[in-house]
């Protein structure tokens, strides 16, 4: 008896699960089913690695400048938490805009782009050298021309996110499927009837994994910039903790970062949930 | 020889008003091997309130027809004519019936059925859509989404997309190919039901033969690579049709006689089936 196969119900003309490119519940590891245990065992592992951390640094009496204490890193989020809002306030503004301009760029640009086979043809590779390029290598020259606000830094979020998002989208827009155009098309759809109510659609649940990884990249991108240069934003904490050796506070501001991802994770999660969950 | 074998048909049959006429329609595809000559100079009335089932193998250009008359691509000479309007583009008087359903499957049982509304930017008519949908058994799930629904019931939703517009053309693509023989049964029962009903001109597109003649007031035959029209069957057998007639002699009789046609034509009959 094979034990891989067991108890399976032998259901052999179910399609396989859309593989890999879909922000298929599965792909994203948050909406596969867990039981009550599982996550038990989830919150057990964070406890035990949290309360071994604290026990581990009290056992071995190993100095703050080294490891903070978890504790410590809770404190000091609390306290220093009136000079840390501020910054977090910059570091979402820049990320906010710059996603917003290269995202918004991205996906006008796939759209288009997408509809000329030729021109996409000679401008995919220059995106593609967009979208392997690290845009913080721009930083310095960007702080060079636009100062040390926040200009040079959303523009790198811009020019990091753009193109992860443009390059997704496109895939996404090049799905088409000829039967759904017609079907459109023979009740009277006009052009633009069939991009926003077929097109768009269909390329949805590429867009949004554009957007997470083109949010994500743009996050990347906003803390390495603030760490290149300026006086304000989580990435410029993050050094001047630890110029000053401050480590509960340098490890909270990572705590916030870790935050800040998640949330990103989460929200693009819902959001597939909701627009492309028909693909899963 | 094809025109020929065709108005000996046309004569035969009781005179009909011309709901739709196809002339000297001819089609090529160019492709990067070079052009494929899809249609060769196919003419062909399609009559009104009529049930027309045209049937071929696969690549004999029925699908490349039927688009053409619903206005889906253009002709690369002839023409097809709906009254006296030449088929130019899509027409709101002709519906289409797709392979496999054809649902959006980002969109529910009701919002697929209100898309053809949409696009006409009309409300939907939803007296009409009620009815479609007891008519066809699937009051009820207007909130699932075609994933949640068997072949047949995905069917019968575009059925009811169709119809929920009041065409006077149904233009069917081998609707029920996908389905399992059972539920192709039962589909091929309902449409039978749904044509008595309304008397809609139809067109059907299949490769089987006894779908056809069990469906059809007329078969016209395609030959394929160029397709023509290789002969037009009159079906005369009295409605309303029990499935169980396929397994009757005379039933049978027609399918061989259709089939020996096929074989002794020109056009390969390869890809021909008998259910």
């Amino acid at each position: 008896m094979d034990k891989a196969l067991g108890d399976k119900i032998p259901e052999f003309n179910k399609k396989p699960q859309a593989g890999g490119v879909g922000i298929t519940s599965a792909s994203l590891g948050l909406g596969e089913h867990r039981t009550k245990f599982e996550i038990l065992v989830i919150i057990l592992v964070a406890v035990v690695i949290v309360g071994g951390t604290e026990a581990s640094l009290i056992v071995f009496n190993v100095p703050q400048y080294v490891f903070p204490k978890p504790s410590q890193i809770i404190v000091a989020l609390f306290t220093e938490w009136v000079y840390i809002w501020p910054h977090l306030l910059i570091t979402l503004y820049e990320l906010l805009v710059g996603f917003a301009i290269g995202g918004s760029i991205g996906f006008v640009l796939a759209a288009v782009i997408t509809q000329f086979p030729f021109v996409e043809k000679v401008v995919t590779p220059y995106i593609l050298l967009l979208v392997t390029t690290p845009m913080l290598a721009l930083v310095p020259l960007l702080i060079l021309r636009f100062g040390f606000g926040s200009e040079p830094r959303i523009i790198a979020v811009a020019l990091a996110s753009g193109p992860m998002v443009m390059i997704n989208s496109a895939t996404g827009f090049r799905r088409v499927d000829l039967a759904k155009i017609a079907l459109a098309r023979s009740f009277g759809a006009s052009t633009i009837q069939i991009f926003t109510k077929i097109r768009i659609p269909m390329a949805m649940p590429m867009i949004i994994v554009g957007l997470m990884v083109g949010s994500i990249f743009g996050l990347l991108t906003t803390i390495g910039a603030e760490m290149v240069g300026g006086a304000e934003g989580l990435g410029n904490r993050l050094t001047y903790y630890s110029a000053l050796i401050r480590m509960p506070q340098f490890f909270a501001i990572i705590l916030i970062l870790a935050i800040l991802g998640i949330s990103i994770y989460v929200i693009f999660f819902w959001l597939g949930k909701r627009w492309a969950s028909w693909e899963a | 020889m094809n025109l020929k074998v065709e108005k000996k048909a046309v004569s035969a049959a009781k005179p009909c008003a011309v709901k739709m006429a196809i002339r000297d329609a001819t089609k090529y595809y160019h492709t990067r091997s070079g052009a494929v000559h899809a249609l060769d100079s196919v003419s062909l009335d399609v009559r009104e309130s009529e049930f027309l089932c045209i049937l071929g193998p696969s690549g004999c250009g029925k699908t490349t027809l039927l688009w053409s008359m619903a206005g889906l691509h253009p002709l690369s000479s002839g023409e097809i004519r709906l009254g006296d309007e030449v088929i130019t583009k899509p027409n709101p008087e002709i519906a289409m019936i797709f392979q496999d359903a054809n649902l959006l499957p980002w969109r529910n049982l009701a919002k697929n059925i209100e898309l053809p509304f949409e696009l006409k930017r009309q409300p939907p008519d939803r007296k009409m859509i009620n009815k479609l949908l007891d008519r066809v058994s699937l009051t009820g799930f207007e909130n699932k989404f075609p994933r949640e629904l068997s072949g047949g019931m995905q069917q019968r939703a575009s059925i009811v997309r169709s119809l929920a517009v009041s065409p006077s053309v149904l233009l069917m693509d081998e609707p029920f190919g996908a389905l399992d023989a059972f539920t192709r049964d039962e589909m091929n029962l309902l449409i039978q039901e749904i044509w008595m009903e309304t008397r809609k001109t139809i067109a059907f597109v299949t490769h089987s033969i006894s779908e056809a003649i069990f469906l059809a007031d007329r078969v016209a035959v395609m030959s394929a690579r160029p397709g023509r029209i290789a002969e037009i069957y009159d079906i005369d057998i009295p409605r309303p049709r029990p499935v169980e007639i396929q397994t009757q002699p005379d039933f049978i009789k027609r399918v061989l006689q259709i089939k020996s046609r096929i074989e002794h034509g020109k056009g390969p009959a390869t890809g021909l089936a008998i259910t």
